[in-house]
């Protein structure tokens, strides 16, 4: 005889599978994308991938370590600008130059970091912000770099990914696939790890943890580094599809962090799920209503007030009081310490 | 016995409120020593100052001989001072098991490991999957207890650990301490019930308004000294 289980728990280990299969269909059909999409459709993916690698690094540090910033454009625009120096001064390979200018842009954040970590709360925030805007000043005076006009990448090099248009294209979109899928299987990695169990908890309560002996200094600064890392990676990658930056679009605060913001903070904040759900929002939100002049911006605002008056966790947070579901299992691994 | 920890003349203050004046305490190796007081007393600022919350610069907190006066809240807990916390403060977004491995974060060597919490506690082997805050107090408890144990400290902190739980669970709570002790670990615990205190204890010291009244070993000790020491002097002959 055979009891079909309808329990509560039951119900939920079933969602999380169907979320899983979901999750890697759609990872299946954008891997194959150039096979069925129009080149306008593989615009939006590329565009939303790269979004989903800044919300997942933002998340990352806001959702997890509680450093709320809102200067993730300096580290979009530096990883921008050094990857226009390296490609065209130093003379570097495109797949190159984006990994070195996202190291560049890191160990920029090590300074900054020093800085940005006297101030606490809302003043980090802005403390953020007005590094980012100083950034944007040093890009502007930049003359070698087009100085407050900006500058575009030589035809050559956008080239030298792949002589026709449908080939450059395609290498681009693959760079986009890749950062975007990197920054999620990078943050469970990271949420598995020994690692994880402090971001929760510092997540949970930064006091409790401290008092547990977790470092949470030096937790959140090495999520800060690695984050302005990641965000600049994404950053190289925005510029070279653009192939064109100024600071103006390069340290941009409404682009870089007040949209990323709206993505995680409706999609939810603390989890892995959360910027998916976000970043799907936003882009269909913008394709249905992108034509609505203002009326678009008043409704994005109403959106995200709306779902943070129902769960301050966003839409993931309110599907989890309903279902006790993960897409992303972080089982933690235990951690192997000898016993010295 | 060598002293494990020793205060001298230790104050505190919230702001421009003065909590404790000058409170002497030892805690010797292996030793499980009760703090007892009623509310408001100083116990719990005590413990506060001791592991770094509260600020503690150019005191006198002597801990396996180093002044640890001033340190951070994550050093004073590597150099072995774990706390259970008043009110459990276990982590919500993990489960029992996670909320114990956390507490190995900064690890040193020792006897304590998951398996050996479980053994003390195997009410808990059950519910490891279960997030900490979905356990009833008592269990709750135990998982704040294993969890300062896995880092296995020499100088565990119980702050208020019986409060608001039932009679029966407080009483198989304390029937872990003599296994705590075992593993050589010396335990301070804070404690309201003072009839608990006495019978887990190897010392007393009882506190008010911020100062030591009362100190000696449990034996030692009449009703009379102890309700004198807690209520104050004037209520000597009421609370007897």
């Amino acid at each position: 005889m055979t009891v079909t289980d309808i329990s509560p728990a039951n119900t939920a280990r079933n969602i999380s599978y169907a979320l899983r299969g979901i999750i890697l269909i759609a990872v299946l059909a954008l891997a194959l994308a150039p096979m069925w999409a129009s080149r306008a459709d593989l615009r939006l993916f590329m565009e939303a991938l790269s979004f989903l690698a800044l919300a997942q690094m933002w998340n990352l540090l806001a959702g997890y370590t509680g450093l709320i910033s809102v200067g993730q454009q300096a580290w979009v625009g530096l990883g921008g600008y050094f990857f226009f120096a390296l490609a065209m001064f130093a003379g570097m390979p495109v797949l190159l130059a984006i990994p070195l200018a996202a190291i560049a842009a890191a160990l920029v954040a090590l300074p900054t970091a020093w800085v940005a970590f006297r101030l606490q709360g809302a003043y980090f925030a802005i403390g953020t912000w007005v590094i980012a805007e100083v950034f944007r000043l040093i890009a502007a005076q930049n003359g070698a770099l087009g100085g407050g006009s900006g500058i575009s990448l030589p035809v050559e090099i956008a080239k030298s990914l792949a002589e026709s248009r449908n080939g450059r294209e395609m290498v681009m979109y693959y760079l986009a696939f890749g950062i975007g899928i990197a920054s999620v299987v990078l943050v469970w990695l990271l949420l598995r790890s020994k690692w994880g169990l402090a971001l929760t908890a510092i997540r949970d309560s930064e006091p409790a943890a401290e008092a547990m002996g977790v470092v949470t200094r030096r937790v959140k600064f090495l999520i800060y580094i690695l984050t302005a890392g990641v965000t600049a990676l994404t950053g190289a990658f925005i510029f070279l599809q653009k192939l064109r930056i100024t600071p103006d679009a390069a340290f941009s605060v409404n682009e870089w962090t007040a949209f990323v913001i709206f993505i995680v903070v409706i999609g939810g904040l603390g989890s892995i799920e959360g910027p998916i759900i976000g970043v799907l929002v936003f882009f269909a939100l913008r394709e249905i209503a992108a034509d609505w002049g203002s009326w678009y911006l008043i409704l994005m605002g109403a959106i995200a007030i709306a779902v943070m008056l129902i769960n301050k966790r966003g839409i993931w947070g309110a599907v989890q009081v309903r279902w006790d579901v993960a897409a992303f299992p972080v089982r933690k691994i235990l951690p192997e310490r000898s016993r010295d | 016995m060598t002293t494990l920890l020793e205060t001298r003349n230790l104050t505190a203050f919230y702001g421009d409120f003065q909590a404790l004046f000058g409170v002497d305490i030892t805690v010797g190796q292996g030793e499980t020593v009760a703090l007892i007081g009623s509310n408001g007393a100083g116990k719990s600022t005590f413990l506060r100052t001791l592991t770094g919350l509260l600020p503690a610069k150019g005191q006198d907190i002597r801990f396996e001989g180093q002044n640890i006066a001033g340190w951070a809240a994550d050093r004073i807990h590597k150099a072995g001072i774990a706390m259970v916390p008043e009110g459990r403060r276990l982590f919500a977004s993990l489960t029992v098991e996670e909320n114990l491995l956390i507490g190995a974060s900064g690890k040193r060597a020792g006897p304590w490991s998951l398996e050996k919490v479980y053994e003390i506690f195997p009410d808990l082997i059950a519910k490891k999957n279960n997030p900490g805050t979905a356990l009833s107090g008592g269990q709750q408890q135990m998982v704040a207890i294993g969890r300062a144990l896995m880092s296995n400290p020499t100088l565990l902190l119980c702050d208020e650990i019986s409060l608001g739980l039932a009679p029966k669970v407080i009483k198989d709570i304390y029937e872990a301490v003599p296994l705590i002790r075992e593993g050589g670990t010396s335990i301070l615990v804070v404690e309201q019930d003072v009839g608990q205190a006495m019978a887990v204890a190897d010392r007393v010291y009882c506190f008010m308004e911020g100062r030591v009244t009362l100190s000696g070993k449990p034996a030692d000790l009449t009703k009379h000294q102890i309700a004198a020491a807690y209520f104050g002097a004037k209520n000597e002959g009421e609370a007897a």
